[in-house]
C-alpha cells in the first residue's frame, strides 16, 4: 500500500536511515547508489521507501555512473540524491564537477570513513573535508553541511535538497560513520519541514537563456527535458546560452560568477550552533561527530573552572571566515578536534590571522576522541596564552 | 580539361535557402568543426532524416553525447541535448530516461568514450535493458584528442600511441552489444546512409536498449596515418568490402585490415525493458505506488 | 553564418540546392550521386572548397541520396507534387 513521504512521528533510527528519510520527505525522485560501507544503509532504506513514494531506486554498476546518473535525473526533473563513503567520494569527483559546471541540482552524500584509500572501511574518520572543498579540478566553490545526530541527519537532508534548488548545484551532507551508524531519537513533525522547490523558467522557450543569472547570480530557472526549451548543457566552459566557447573571456564570466554564487551568499549559508561563547577565553571549533565528543569535553574543561565555548559547524563550506575572523579578536585561542590530522584547522588558522592560537587536536581515524584530549588541548592554549 | 559537348545548366540564384533538416539543428553553431571527409556530419544528417520520418519533434528527444568528436553532435541539434563527461553518457541517459519514460533519450558518442572508459555502463544498461538508443560512431581511433588508437582499432594499424602498430585486439562492437542483452544490433557506414537512417528509425521507435554501430571515416587522423587516403577514399573502400547480411551472427563482425566490413541488422529481439521490469517485479508484485 | 546565396536547378520532377558557402569539399555527393548529376566546381568557395555544380540536371531524378550523406547540409532536392491523375 502506498506509504507517505513524511514518516510523521517519533522513531528510533541511525543517521544513515534518517537521512534516507530526509531524502524521502524532501522529495526525492531518484536515487542511483553503489553499495559502500558505511553508506549501505540509506541505499538500502531508501530501495525500500522510492518505489512506496512513486520514486525510483537504481544500483548503478559503480559510483562514477551513480553521479552521472543524478545529474541526468536532475535535468529530468527529478529531485536526484546518491551516498558514498571515501573511495566511491573519490570516484565521484568528476562528474561532481560536471554538476558544478552546469549548475545542477542534487544531493550528494559523504559518509566518511578511515582513509586514505580502503582504510577502514567499518570505522569513523572525517578526512574528506578538505576534499569536499577543493576535490574536483578546477576553480568552484560548494556548499557542505555536517550533522552531528540522527536527527540533523533527517533535517541537513532536506536542507541539502532545498539549498540545491536554491542555488543551483551539488550539495553535499559531509557525514561520517558514527552518526550514520548511531541510534538516537528522530522527531519527524510535517509542520517543521519547509521544501524548496524547483525554480522553473521565467521566460517562454526562445527567450529564455539557461545561464542567465539573477541578481543572487543563481541561473534564474531550470528547464526540464522536453518541456519544449531545447537546452544545450555542457562541461565545456560556455555563455550565458550555454553554447560552449574556448576563450578566456567566457572562462573568467563563468567561472568567477560559480564562485561568487557561493561565496558571495556565504552569510545566508552560515550555519553554527553556538555555545558559551561569552566571556569564553578558547573556543572549540568543531563539526559533525567530533561535535558531539567535544561537548563532553567542553563541560569537563568549564567543571574545571576554565572559560570555555564551542562553536559546532553545520555549514562548513563555505568556511564562516567572519565569524572565526570576529572571534580571534576577543578569544585567546581555538582548539579544533577533528577525526583527521589536520584539516579544517587549517581554515580556522587562515581566518584567524595569527590573531589567536590554533590548536588542531588530531585524529587520524578509526575512533572517536578520548575528550580529556581537547580538554588537554584547551589547557594548552590557555598555558601558552599566559 | 574534356570538351563539354553539353551547356552547363544554369541555376537560379535564391537569397539564402534552408535546408530541410536545419530545423533540427542550432544554426546559429554551424559551420561544425568536423573535418572535411569526416563521416560525423552524415551520421548528423541521418540522424535528423530519421527524427523528421518518426515524426519526432524538438521536445520528444533528447540527446547525450561524451567526449570526442563525436560528442560534439549535441552541441549542434536543436533540442534538449547533454554534452556529458568523457564515457559517461549512458548513465547520465540512464537517469534521464527514467526521469521521463515517455521521451526518447539517444546516446550518440564515439567508439573511445563509449567502449574504453564508458565500457563498464555500456554492458551494465544493455543489461538493464534501459529505455536508450545508443549510435557509436567508430571511427578506429581517438580523433579528437589526435589519433591515439582505440578499443576498436584493428590489430596492426598506426595511431599516435601505437606507432609500431596496434598489439591489441579490438571488440567486435555488435557481438558486444548482443551478448550484453540489447535488444537491436546493427551496423552500417556513413556511405551506407539511406540504411543507416533505416536503422536509426528502427533502433529509436524500439523499446529497450538499442544499437547501431556507425563506421565513419576519419581522414584527418586514422586515415591518414594508415594511408587510407581522404574521405572519398574510405568510403570507396567501405563500398568495395561491405558486404551486408542481416541476422548475420554477431560473433562473425570481426573487423580486421583487409576484412570484409560485415553490416546489416543483426539482431532485433524482444525483453521488457528496465522499467517494465521495475514496474512488475517492485510495484506491482508488491501492490506498492504506480 | 549565414550563407550568401543557395543555387537552385531546375530538375525533371522538382528541383536541386547547393548551398557553395556550406560546402567543405568532401566529394561524397560527386562521387556517390547514382546518376552522375554533380561534378566539382571550377571554383572555390570562401573557405577554400570546390562544392559541387550540377552538370546535367536532366539526369537527377530527386533520390535525396546527396542531401542524406552530405555532411555540411549544403545541398539538398526538392520533389515536385506530382498532381494525382485522379484529381
Amino acid at each position: 500500500m502506498p506509504e507517505e513521504r513524511i514518516l510523521k512521528g517519533t522513531h528510533f533510527l541511525n543517521g544513515d536511515e534518517a537521512c534516507a528519510e530526509g531524502a524521502v520527505a524532501a522529495g526525492c525522485g531518484l536515487f542511483a547508489g553503489y553499495p559502500i560501507t558505511p553508506q549501505s544503509e540509506i541505499a538500502e532504506r531508501i530501495a525500500e521507501r522510492l518505489p512506496q513514494v512513486g520514486g525510483t531506486f537504481i544500483q548503478m554498476e559503480d559510483e562514477i555512473s551513480s553521479m552521472a546518473a543524478i545529474l541526468g535525473g536532475a535535468w529530468g526533473g527529478l529531485k536526484t540524491m546518491t551516498a558514498t563513503s571515501g573511495p566511491g567520494f573519490s570516484l565521484m569527483m568528476e562528474n561532481l564537477g560536471l554538476g558544478l559546471m552546469t549548475e545542477t541540482p542534487c544531493v550528494l552524500v559523504n559518509i566518511q570513513r578511515g582513509g586514505p584509500s580502503t582504510g577502514l572501511p567499518t570505522l569513523v574518520g572525517q578526512a574528506d573535508m578538505m576534499q569536499a572543498r577543493w576535490g574536483s579540478h578546477g576553480d568552484y566553490a560548494i556548499i557542505a553541511i555536517c550533522p552531528s545526530s540522527p536527527q540533523e541527519s533527517f533535517e541537513l537532508t532536506i536542507r541539502a535538497f532545498n539549498l540545491a534548488e536554491t542555488y543551483r548545484l551539488p550539495v553535499l551532507v559531509m557525514s561520517d560513520e558514527v552518526v550514520g551508524h548511531m541510534y538516537e531519537r528522530v522527531v519527524i513533525d510535517p509542520e517543521r519541514i519547509e521544501i524548496v522547490e524547483r525554480r522553473p523558467p521565467d521566460r517562454p522557450p526562445g527567450e529564455f537563456r539557461l545561464y542567465e543569472p539573477g541578481p543572487d547570480l543563481v541561473p534564474r530557472g531550470m528547464p526540464t527535458f522536453g518541456d519544449g526549451h531545447r537546452v544545450h548543457v555542457t562541461g565545456l566552459t560556455h555563455d550565458e546560452r550555454g553554447y560552449p566557447i574556448i576563450d578566456a573571456e567566457t572562462q573568467h564570466r563563468l567561472v568567477t560568477r560559480l564562485k561568487a554564487k557561493i561565496e558571495r551568499n556565504a552569510d545566508a549559508l552560515e550555519s553554527v550552533e553556538e555555545t558559551d561563547l561569552d566571556g569564553a577565553d578558547v573556543v572549540i571549533v568543531t563539526y559533525g561527530i567530533s561535535a558531539r565528543t567535544s561537548h563532553g569535553a567542553l563541560r569537563d574543561a568549564q567543571k574545571r573552572g576554565l572559560k570555555v565555548g564551542m562553536l559546532r559547524l553545520i555549514t562548513v563550506w563555505p568556511f564562516p571566515t567572519r565569524r572565526i575572523r570576529a572571534l580571534a579578536d576577543r578569544v585567546a585561542g581555538f582548539v579544533v578536534p577533528e577525526v583527521n590530522l589536520g584539516q579544517i584547522v587549517l581554515e580556522v588558522e587562515r581566518a584567524a590571522s595569527a590573531k589567536a592560537i590554533v590548536r588542531s587536536v588530531p585524529h587520524a581515524g578509526g575512533a572517536i576522541h578520548d575528550p580529556e584530549t581537547i580538554v588537554t588541548a584547551i589547557e594548552e592554549v590557555l598555558g601558552d596564552a599566559g | 580539361m574534356p570538351v563539354r559537348t553539353k551547356k552547363l545548366p544554369v541555376p537560379e540564384i535564391l537569397p539564402a535557402g534552408t535546408h530541410p533538416m536545419r530545423r533540427y539543428l542550432r544554426v546559429d553553431r554551424l559551420p561544425h568543426i568536423w573535418c572535411s571527409g569526416c563521416g560525423l556530419g552524415t551520421a548528423l544528417s541521418c540522424f535528423t532524416y530519421a527524427l523528421d520520418e518518426l515524426g519526432l519533434t524538438c521536445a520528444d528527444v533528447g540527446v547525450v553525447s561524451g567526449i570526442g568528436c563525436t560528442g560534439r553532435v549535441a552541441g549542434y541539434l536543436n533540442l534538449d541535448s547533454y554534452h556529458t563527461t568523457h564515457g559517461r553518457a549512458i548513465p547520465f541517459a540512464t537517469g534521464l530516461a527514467v526521469a521521463q519514460p515517455k521521451k526518447k533519450v539517444v546516446v550518440f558518442s564515439g567508439d573511445g568514450d563509449l567502449f574504453a572508459i564508458g565500457g563498464n555502463h555500456f554492458i551494465h544498461a544493455a543489461r538493464r535493458n534501459i529505455d536508450i538508443t545508443v549510435l557509436c560512431v567508430n571511427n578506429f581511433n581517438y580523433g579528437m584528442t589526435g589519433g591515439q588508437f582505440g578499443p576498436t582499432t584493428p590489430v596492426g594499424a598506426r595511431g599516435t600511441t601505437a606507432p609500431y602498430g596496434n598489439s591489441e585486439n579490438p571488440f567486435n562492437l555488435p557481438y558486444l552489444a548482443a551478448s550484453s542483452g540489447a535488444v537491436y544490433v546493427a551496423r552500417w557506414t556513413t556511405l551506407d546512409a539511406r540504411r543507416l537512417k533505416a536503422a536509426m528509425v528502427e533502433a529509436i521507435g524500439k523499446p529497450g536498449f538499442t544499437f547501431v554501430e556507425i563506421i565513419s571515416p576519419c581522414p584527418t587522423n586514422y586515415g591518414r596515418r594508415n594511408r587510407l587516403g581522404d574521405g572519398i577514399d574510405e568510403l570507396r573502400h567501405y563500398a568495395e568490402r561491405s558486404i551486408i547480411r542481416h541476422g548475420a551472427d554477431p560473433q562473425d563482425a570481426d573487423l580486421y585490415p583487409g576484412s570484409e566490413i560485415l553490416v546489416g541488422r543483426f539482431l532485433e529481439r524482444e525483453r521488457p525493458t528496465f522499467l517494465e521490469m521495475y514496474e512488475e517485479q517492485i510495484l506491482r508484485k508488491n501492490h506498492l505506488a504506480e | 553564418m549565414v550563407t550568401a546565396v543557395t543555387k537552385r536547378w531546375k530538375t525533371r520532377h522538382g528541383y536541386l540546392y547547393i548551398q557553395e558557402d556550406e560546402c567543405k569539399g568532401c566529394g561524397f555527393c560527386i562521387e556517390f550521386c547514382p546518376k552522375k548529376v554533380l561534378e566539382a566546381s571550377d571554383r572555390f568557395n570562401a573557405k577554400g572548397y570546390f562544392p559541387p555544380r550540377v552538370i546535367d540536371a536532366d539526369a537527377c531524378v530527386n533520390c535525396t541520396f546527396c542531401q542524406l550523406i552530405c555532411p555540411d547540409f549544403a545541398i539538398w532536392s526538392e520533389k515536385e507534387e506530382v498532381e494525382s491523375a485522379d484529381a
